[in-house]
């Protein structure tokens, strides 16, 4: 048992250097996705139709390459702060806790560079 | 983290989403805030599920052949006229909390009339983005 109280633990070792950030980066990635969201939910529901060629021609144009390069990044990092919320509420372990943390930063980035490469793969074709 | 030495005294208690319904009434602005956090937890899926989709375009036109029957069906529409929803509802109602973070709106009444605003408006919206879908072309 230790005698040390909370503020002794912490006492010397600093801010953890993060203050706000997360809580801003949700904001910003929310903001970005205001016009991206609309543009992706639109676009898609104007597609002439949804079979290989069409959506093939459609990913290719620069315009739609870059846009939806933007909307993968931003809805998967604003993806992965909302699901860090998440473990961290509901995951009461420690261990557990920390290999979800890293499972989801994984899958994350996995998709984000996935999904990237595959729409510049298209483009650049 | 260590353990401060007086969590050892405090007695257990519940925490937060295991408060409802026992020790807090359900209430239309909470079961937003719920929905809220699902709506995003299941478009984290959907996420992966557009991304999945853009490999397989670019992979070739075997792979998209494979899956584009599935996304045609009537099972595949109907997951895709949830994440519609899903997503629009997250969109609403995260302008909702966007307008909170400014400060604007906090209050219970405008919070509610707010809060019908963001159910209503998925609903209508998605409905929009779906005839404009499936009939305007």
């Amino acid at each position: 048992m230790s005698y040390r109280s909370p503020l002794g633990h912490a006492r010397g070792l600093g801010s953890a250097k993060q203050g706000t950030h997360h809580f801003w980066v949700q904001r910003v990635t929310a903001v970005a996705l205001i016009p991206l969201t609309l543009w992706f939910v639109f676009s898609l529901a104007r597609l002439p139709s949804a079979d290989f060629d069409a959506v093939t021609w459609w990913v290719a144009a620069p315009s739609v390459a870059v846009a939806l390069m933007l909307f993968i990044g931003c809805a998967l990092y604003h993806s992965l702060l909302g699901v860090q919320v998440v473990i961290e509420d509901y995951v009461g372990s420690e261990g557990t806790k920390i290999v979800a943390l890293l499972l989801s930063k994984f899958v994350h980035v996995v998709a984000g560079v996935a999904g990237i490469f595959a729409v510049l793969k298209i483009a650049l074709a | 983290m260590s353990t401060p030495a007086t969590s050892k005294t405090t007695p257990p208690r519940p925490l937060s989403p295991f408060m409802i319904g026992p020790y807090y009434k359900p209430q239309m602005t909470s079961m937003l805030s719920i929905t809220h956090r699902l709506t995003g937890l299941g478009l984290s899926f959907g996420a992966l599920l557009l991304v999945t989709w853009l490999v397989c375009l670019a992979s070739g036109v075997d792979c998209y052949n494979a899956i584009l029957p599935h996304l045609t069906a009537w099972y595949g529409k109907a997951v895709l006229v949830a994440f519609t929803w899903a997503l629009l509802y997250h969109f609403c109602n995260g302008i909702r909390h966007l307008f909170w973070d400014l400060g604007k709106g906090l209050d219970m009444p405008t919070a509610e009339k707010t809060g019908w605003g963001v159910v209503f408006g998925s609903l209508l919206f998605t409905a929009a983005v779906w005839a404009l879908a499936l009939f305007v072309k």
